[in-house]
């Protein structure tokens, strides 16, 4: 491999000044990489880590918060759920396939090597529009990827979402979450150990792949990008499933101190994380680590980011018995070296000294940029512009042709090709609820799981939309009936250093962290995707929200489907008539402005309440939040997922209808209940001071939209089933 | 009754195998390690599915060499009830203990979703508990269930009641709409010429209880109970 | 004409099946085994007045289509005659 210069390795003019301060020398190859990939914005977070202390990190509920490699929450009966979202975007634009298998294999290390069970995994992707032959082969690699490996692993894929929007075109989002399940005794943390301490490395053996991944993920994406394909890493989802059980094995019996997984930075990275916890410094011998390549230097040894690989530190005397686990489970384990008490990450090879670097410089002294933002002009043009003279001619046309978006219509086609019902636990299953419920075997409660994001608010009003993706997650998991606890976040933005994205992020992330601190529902983990741009520009700021919640009584749960006809349809919530930043807007009328309907943080969290207590109570028999394509939209799905049509009346005339049908305002959701239950759920409404209006009925064969007893939109449910369920389908024959 | 469920580098249903006959069913069960060579003491054996050797080279290829399956095989000979679900059907072909061959799914695509299937067959260990051409609601969840073998086998699996389960239409309904991955004859699970083995490529253990959604599952283990109970007496 | 095309993991990308067919070979007994690679063989058949065009247009092919140009190799053969 050529050599590469510090630039090229993405160190800036002033960040190799620091270096070299802090080596007082000229560093060598390997450790100018080292401190390369360690500095990345990927795993030294420079451009990020100053907004990040704006999100509320604890609570009761919190167990380990950021820091780790996975959040961890208490779910009661001393067990917790960990959990984290993370992105594999660059990799998967340029390797759909691999990008999004080994996107799902490094989120899966992060939560076994927690030493939790993963239970759980959901995926958020992005890509440009569905039409374009290119985005087409991206969507099927990436699901295809994602299937390939996780369903190997045998851990279920129970949600996520797929949004399409051509600023995902060159640039496609792949994000993926995983969640696990320990007993709070067995949490593993990232510790070195003691001094003298052996440091092993089992898995799959180290070749040249992914090199410099971290500092990849770091730039923006070019023509050249595709010349750097040799960087794209290989999965292995067996192997992957042999660390798992042998991992899990080695904590169950308490066998080890410290235990990290190999990502970003591989050896380099996972190595430094581990002693900086203690100030611990630590000697490895590359001449050690077991290669599939011959000739490989010092430098690519360290940086390799070959897939399937975990360190491993004994307790001191449990050698052997860890070595009969990895021997039982066919796995490789070497030592490579062991910890020191100097602070100082020596890497030899052989007798020889290769490089040498303070621990503390890669992890501590990585240089933060506090940028200033700029408002982008776009942000007042957008948001004044004039939506009154904007309606519906043919409302009944427009709800077909929301129902036949592919951002909203049925993903049937992405979920059907994942594993969504391994494990047994699988309760509510994709397509059913807004979020995704598991029970937990040997208890009566069950765990709601869902990730959200709409990034049309967020690009129009990034506070107002990162608020709004964090209340969407969590009243998503109220209308499954589960508690929000916590949440994790992977924020995708653009280059930071441009201004105009920088005060995106920081107005979304702040937008975040109010919104969470309102519903209660801290930051336990993330994961940050930066440089998200091609020379079309930037993506759209997409603050992706993952949650989890909690149902004491798993039998509690409700799904969003219309369970019998004579059932009454209740909307809670204000009525809204906004269009602003909606899909009807964007797909009718090709308008992507307006303002975006703003959050009512209290208001949103009394209505997360009011949906808990109502499907407690078995009053709410369905359930379901207004979000993409509005109220003409959710009951049309909660219709075709029932086979039950409705009638609905709405107090309004011809035009005015446009905006009560299609509005994305925030903090409202349509439930049904038996009609003798109508009292009761009125009465709850009350208490929690959010409207509840009937506005119709279930039943029937047809969507009946009416405005003060007129019929403004009657659609066939057969049509409405046909456009939802078989876009997607049609597009990727 | 005494259930082993056998355990391949790979296997990833056997937690939910064990699950469906210990905590659903409450009869006796334990994991057999693959390397074991030796089974003793057991009523029934379940090859669960998963992807045994992460499905390389051909789905079961690997598997099938293991240590544990010349006793399996044994087993099987001497009468002991096999049931091979997913992968484990896999593994029973390529162990040469059922006929036929897998291929891919005809979609080429990895395939998760409930299925209607006929019962063909309810005089067996496996479906006693089913009435004759019951339809049932089991979930697939595989990437090669493609049923194949030559017209004689084929010949020989129907006029001799070995084929179980077909796919088929909610009302019963057989034909190509029905058949989720191209299988020959919409062919979902056969057993061997003695009847105590048995493949198919559908979950029971995944719809064994109604918090999953369904509980079709539940009769074909409660048969193989059914039906050692009254081999016993 | 025919054409066989032989598609190949690149050197030093990670060959997972072939890892795990190795480690089955050698408790198989063969434990000279030293290394597995697996890969794919295409067999074209195609109308063709010029091999060498036709050569070009299988290596077009393979680069478009048949092999994954991040991952793998590919070499095409003509059989001439069949």
């Amino acid at each position: 491999m050529a050599e590469l210069s510090y630039r090229e390795m993405g160190l800036s003019d002033d960040e190799y000044q620091l270096v070299l301060d802090i080596m007082k020398r000229e560093p060598n190859y390997l450790e100018t990489g080292m401190f390369a990939v360690m500095w990345s914005e990927h795993c030294g977070y420079k451009n990020s880590r100053p907004l990040l202390k704006n999100f509320p990190t604890e609570g009761p509920q919190v167990i380990v918060g950021p820091g780790e490699n996975a959040g961890v929450v208490d779910i009661g009966d001393d067990q917790a759920l960990v959990f984290k979202i993370e992105s594999h975007n660059h990799p998967s634009a340029i390797e759909p396939y691999q990008g999004a298998a080994t996107g799902v294999g490094g989120i899966v290390r992060d939560i076994f090597t927690m030493g939790a069970r993963p239970i759980a995994s959901l995926n958020s992707l992005r890509f440009g529009e569905i039409d374009d032959v290119r985005v087409q082969q991206l969507f099927a690699g990436v699901v295809a990827g994602i299937a390939g490996y996780g369903n190997c692993l045998g851990i279920p894929t129970v949600g996520g979402e797929v949004y399409f929007h051509p600023c995902y075109r060159g640039n496609p989002l792949v994000n993926a979450m995983c969640v696990g399940l320990v007993n709070r005794n067995e949490i593993a943390l990232a510790v070195a150990g003691e001094v003298g301490s052996p440091i092993m490395i089992v898995g799959a053996k180290t070749g040249r792949d992914g090199i410099h991944g971290a500092t990849f993920a770091s730039e923006e994406l070019s023509e050249a990008s595709a010349e750097k394909r040799p960087s794209v890493q290989v999965g292995d989802p067996f192997m992957e499933k042999l660390l798992i059980e042998a991992c899990l094995e080695l904590i169950k019996e308490d066998l080890v101190a410290g235990m990290q997984d190999l990502g970003a930075a591989g050896l380099t990275s996972s190595i430094a994380e581990c002693a900086s916890k203690e100030g611990r410094g630590v000697q490895v011998d590359v001449a050690l680590v077991p290669r599939r390549e011959l000739g490989m230097s010092p430098y690519e040894v360290m940086l390799s980011e070959s897939q399937e690989r975990m360190l491993i530190i004994p307790r001191s005397g449990c050698e052997n018995r860890i070595q009969e686990i990895f021997d039982k489970w066919n796995l490789d384990a070497t030592v490579i070296g062991q910890v020191t008490g100097d602070g100082m990450f020596r890497v030899l090879e052989g007798e020889k000294v290769a490089g040498e670097v303070p621990v503390a410089a890669l992890t501590d002294s990585c240089p933060v940029y506090r940028r200033e933002g700029e408002e982008p002009p776009y942000y007042q043009e957008k948001k004044a512009m004039s939506l009154t003279n904007i309606y519906a001619e043919n409302p009944a046309a427009a709800i077909l042709k929301l129902l036949a978006s592919p951002t909203i219509a049925s993903k049937r086609w992405v979920y059907t090709q994942y594993d969504h019902q391994v494990m047994t636990n699988t309760a509510v299953v994709p397509g059913k609820g807004d979020a995704a419920v598991l029970r937990i075997k040997g208890t009566g409660k069950g765990v709601a799981l869902t990730t959200d994001c709409n990034s049309r608010f967020v690009y129009l009003d990034p506070r107002a939309g990162g608020a709004l993706a964090v209340c969407e997650a969590a009243r998503n998991l109220a209308c499954v009936g589960a508690k929000p606890l916590a949440m994790t976040n992977c924020l995708n933005f653009g280059n930071p250093e441009k201004p105009q994205i920088y005060w995106q992020m920081e107005n979304a992330i702040l937008g975040m962290a109010e919104a969470a601190r309102a519903l209660d529902t801290p930051v336990v983990s993330g994961n940050v995707s930066l440089y998200n741009e091609t020379a079309d520009g930037a993506i759209y700021p997409t603050p992706v929200v993952g949650m989890v919640g909690l149902l004491e009584d798993l039998e509690q749960r409700c799904t969003m489907e219309f369970k019998a006809e004579g059932d009454i349809i209740v909307l809670l919530g204000n009525s809204s008539r906004e269009l602003g930043a909606s899909e009807y807007l964007y797909l009718c009328h090709g308008i992507e402005g307006g303002e975006v309907p703003q959050p009512d943080l209290q208001q949103e969290k009394r209505l997360i309440d009011l949906l808990q207590e109502l499907i407690k109570q078995e009053v709410a028999v369905s359930a379901h939040d207004i979000s993409d394509g509005g109220l003409a939209v959710c009951l049309a799905e909660s219709a075709i997922q029932g086979k039950i049509g409705c009638r609905i009346d709405l107090p309004a005339d011809g035009g005015q209808m446009t905006g009560l049908l299609f509005s994305e305002a925030p903090g409202r959701a349509v439930i049904t209940v038996k009609p003798a239950n109508l009292g009761k759920a009125q009465e709850l409404a009350a208490n929690y001071n959010i409207a509840a209006t009937v506005i119709g009925k279930a039943g029937g064969k047809e969507l009946i939209y009416n405005g003060n007893g007129k019929p403004v939109a009657i659609v066939p449910l057969a049509e409405a089933s046909q456009a939802w369920e078989e876009t997607i389908e049609c597009y990727m024959k | 009754m005494r259930f082993g469920v056998v355990v391949f580098p790979g296997s990833n249903c056997d937690a939910d195998c064990y699950h469906a006959v210990k905590d659903v069913q409450g009869q006796d069960c334990e994991y057999i390690w693959h390397q074991q060579s030796k089974i003793t003491g057991f009523d029934a054996l379940v090859l669960p599915g998963g992807f045994s050797y992460g499905d390389y080279l051909r789905t079961g290829a690997i598997a099938r060499f293991s240590p544990v399956m010349p006793a399996v095989v044994d087993f099987a000979r001497q009468g002991g009830l096999v049931i091979g679900i997913c992968n484990g059907f896999q593994i029973l072909l390529e162990a040469g203990l059922l006929p036929g061959a897998m291929l891919r799914n005809k979609s080429l695509k990895f395939i998760c979703k409930p299925v209607n299937l006929k019962v063909l067959n309810n005089d067996t260990p496996f479906t006693n508990q089913f009435n004759q051409d019951e339809v049932i609601e089991i979930p697939i969840a595989h990437g090669e269930g493609n049923y194949y073998c030559d017209p004689a086998t084929l010949g020989e699996l129907k006029d001799n009641g070995r084929i179980l389960f077909s796919y088929c239409g909610p009302e019963g309904q057989i034909g190509d709409d029905h058949n989720p991955n191209g299988s020959l004859n919409h062919i979902a699970g056969i057993t061997n010429k003695e009847g105590n083995v048995l493949g198919m490529m559908p979950h029971p253990e995944r719809c064994s209880e109604s918090v999953l959604g369904g509980t079709n599952g539940y009769g074909i283990f409660a048969s193989m109970i059914n039906w050692l109970k009254e081999a016993r007496a | 004409m025919k054409a066989r095309i032989y598609v190949t993991l690149k050197t030093g990308v990670l060959d997972p099946q072939g890892e795990a067919v190795k480690k089955s070979l050698h408790v198989l007994g063969y434990g000279n085994v030293e290394e597995v690679r697996m890969g794919k063989f295409v067999e074209v058949d195609l109308q063709a007045g010029d091999p060498e065009k036709a050569r070009q247009e299988l290596m077009e092919m393979s680069d478009k289509l048949l092999a994954n140009p991040v991952i793998e190799n590919y070499r095409v053969e003509m059989v001439e005659g069949e």
